[in-house]
């Protein structure tokens, strides 16, 4: 194998912050006040004021820098290497986005300036909103919520008051067992009962299965399209209908877009609504990389339900309407993560709908690229072509006592970041890879051969396999006792 | 592995010590095993009723969140107090001091659904393949 990515570097240690500088260091020196400061206790009741701050850390600009640098050299990100975590869709991110979420006109704005003096960005997220639309086959879009979650609460309010509107009392969502788990706790928030369906032997969802269930008291089903398995559901229109028929809703959670994109619109496949990750399928970053951006699609006859205010184009002018008096209300302040609306928008436009397209097709060839290459290494539970991502299991690494925990430790040693693993729930120890468009054929061939030498590994010499990782900073963390004690704030000694 | 031959299991990896109308429930060696090192266990307080086949609690484990499923219907009578505090017990005993709760059960027939301890090995066997 070609000389492998992960090495160890130059790596410092780094005490904490409370642990360094002096008293009376500080970063920075501001200019004389140039207007009288009143005592602080003629602002504040005397009882909030804090005569001292015990232990602040008191530092120079050079030392906050190099503290900050040195810990960041430590961890791992998609700038670094790939990222092949299932069901989160680590894409690189094109730096052009950071270029437009930067251009002062966004990047200053303020929030609360008049409709008047923001057209600019009021037009940009009224086109965004369009083309989510165009993209899922839905009629109108929020993009208020704050993240995947939060839309799946914003859509299952909307279904609510929808049927609360028709005089109709529901009082179940069924949920398939391969769900993400925010769904099923998205439906409970809401005041549903989850009633999980058992996914079929092929790995996806059977029509029957979901008519057993359906009965008048169901508000919806909530799907993951392609599902977690990285499958497509391929009776989910015959699903559809036999949901329908019942008077319910179908939501779709939309984590794995990204297979679908140009290709198949959710919209035809019978779905009411629908969330998008943008920091999955359109490129916004992910995680400690920036907040993320959650909207929701939905049909005509939920529109009235969106959450306010809602985005609308009067002649060439946009304004923020607040007059919807079915309206879910408001799920977050102003317009949403609006720095993350810029930097998809952007994405959008950069490829086009050929573009998106290719993203698509280029994401599900390079999944199944991964499964063929490694099928003959790792146990396969469902053997089909499959979507965006696979599912792999450790059954033939654990008969040597090499677990999915160890596999995915020994990856890192590789420059790669592990991949999801114990989810699906309904695949025994599962590894789940999902490696995205954004990786060259060199760099997927690498995590291969990375793969396959753990694979080797695990029969020849299981302890190198049992101990990894060996290159990073900090090898295993007892992550039994950081759940079980935490210590959630530092003290001094 | 190991599963006491004088209890009862159900298909989602209980077990159920039947004494009278008394059912004490806890999670199986196997369950345990699968889950790996259980840092959050939530139970039920004394008195909430318990239906067959739908969930009591809850366990949650380094890898995974699940549900705890009730053997029979019946009562709480009591609940493992200390567990909570001690969720390593479920991984060290779980037959024994890793034990959650005891049913008054309503319907002794219902144990009729349940695995005796060689066919639920046999249904391990097949959900590992």
């Amino acid at each position: 194998m070609a000389e492998p990515l992960g090495t160890t570097g130059l790596i410092f240690n780094e005490p904490l912050l409370f642990e360094q500088g002096a008293p009376g260091r500080r970063g920075y020196s501001l200019p004389a006040c140039d207007v009288e400061a009143p005592p602080l206790d003629q602002l504040l009741p005397s009882h909030l004021v804090r005569k001292e701050i015990e232990d602040f850390p008191e530092v120079s600009e050079v030392e906050v820098v190099r503290h900050f640098t040195r810990m960041s050299q430590w961890n791992f990100a998609i700038d670094v290497g790939p990222y092949p975590l299932g069901s989160c869709t680590m894409k690189y991110n094109p730096k052009v986005n950071e270029e437009a979420a930067r251009i002062p006109g966004f990047a200053l704005a303020h929030p609360g300036q008049p409709d008047a003096l923001s057209q600019g960005a009021l037009r940009l997220m009224h086109e965004l909103e369009r083309f989510l639309a165009d993209i899922s086959g839905m009629d109108a879009v929020t993009l208020q919520p704050a993240a995947g979650a939060h839309g799946e609460l914003a859509g299952m309010l909307m279904i609510r008051a929808y049927h609360i509107a028709s005089d109709s009392v529901r009082t179940k969502v069924l949920v398939p067992d391969t769900a993400h788990g925010t769904n099923p706790a998205s439906a409970a928030l809401c005041g549903y009962k989850v009633v999980p369906i058992p996914t079929g032997e092929r790995g996806y969802l059977r029509a029957e299965r979901v008519a057993s269930l359906v009965d008048d008291e169901v508000a919806a089903i909530m799907v993951t399209n392609p599902n977690t398995l990285g499958l497509f559901e391929e009776e989910i229109g015959e699903i559809a209908q036999v949901v329908h028929a019942r008077g319910g809703l179908v939501y779709c959670d939309g984590a794995n877009l990204n297979a679908l994109l140009g290709i198949a619109r959710p919209r035809s496949m019978g779905i009411d609504v629908l969330h998008f990750n943008l920091h999955k399928t359109f490129s916004t970053p992910h995680g400690g990389g920036g907040p993320g951006a959650g909207p929701v699609g939905v049909t005509r006859a939920l529109a009235a339900f969106l959450p306010v205010p809602v985005i609308v184009k009067e002649g060439e002018r946009f304004r923020q309407d607040y007059d919807r008096p079915r309206s879910i209300g408001r799920l977050r302040a102003f317009c949403g993560n609006f720095g993350m609306l810029v930097r998809a928008y952007s994405y959008i436009l950069a490829y086009g709908p050929a573009g998106l397209r290719e993203v698509a097709e280029t994401a599900v060839l390079n999944a199944n690229y991964l499964k063929e290459r490694l099928k003959p290494y790792y146990h396969l539970p469902y053997d089909r072509p499959c979507m965006h991502e696979c599912v792999f299991t450790d059954r033939r690494q654990g008969q040597h006592g090499v677990h999915t925990l160890d596999i995915a430790k020994r990856l890192m040693d590789f420059g790669i970041h592990p991949p999801t693993i114990y989810f699906p729930l309904v695949v025994q120890a599962a590894l789940m890879i999902e490696p995205t468009e954004t990786e060259s054929r060199e760099e997927l061939d690498r995590i291969v051969e990375a793969f396959i030498r753990i694979a080797r590994e695990a029969e020849v010499e299981p302890a190198t396999v049992l101990e990894a990782p060996h290159h990073p900073k900090l090898s295993r963390l007892d992550e039994v006792r950081a759940a079980r004690q935490p210590r959630l704030r530092w003290r001094r000694g | 592995m190991h599963y006491p031959p004088e209890l009862k299991y159900t298909t989602e990896h209980e077990w159920a010590r039947v004494q009278g109308n008394r059912v004490t429930v806890g999670i199986t060696d196997y369950a345990q095993d699968a889950l790996g090192d259980v840092v959050y266990v939530e139970l039920p307080q004394p008195g909430a009723r318990v239906i067959q086949g739908q969930p009591f609690g809850v366990v949650e484990s380094v890898k995974s969140v699940s549900d705890l499923f009730a053997p029979v219907s019946g009562t709480v009578t009591e609940v493992n107090t200390p567990l909570p505090n001690n969720p390593d017990l479920i991984n060290r005993e779980p037959y024994g001091q890793g034990w959650m709760i005891v049913v008054e059960m309503e319907d002794p027939s219902q144990l009729g659904h349940l695995f005796t301890a060689q066919q639920y090995e046999r249904h391990v066997q097949e959900f590992q393949g």
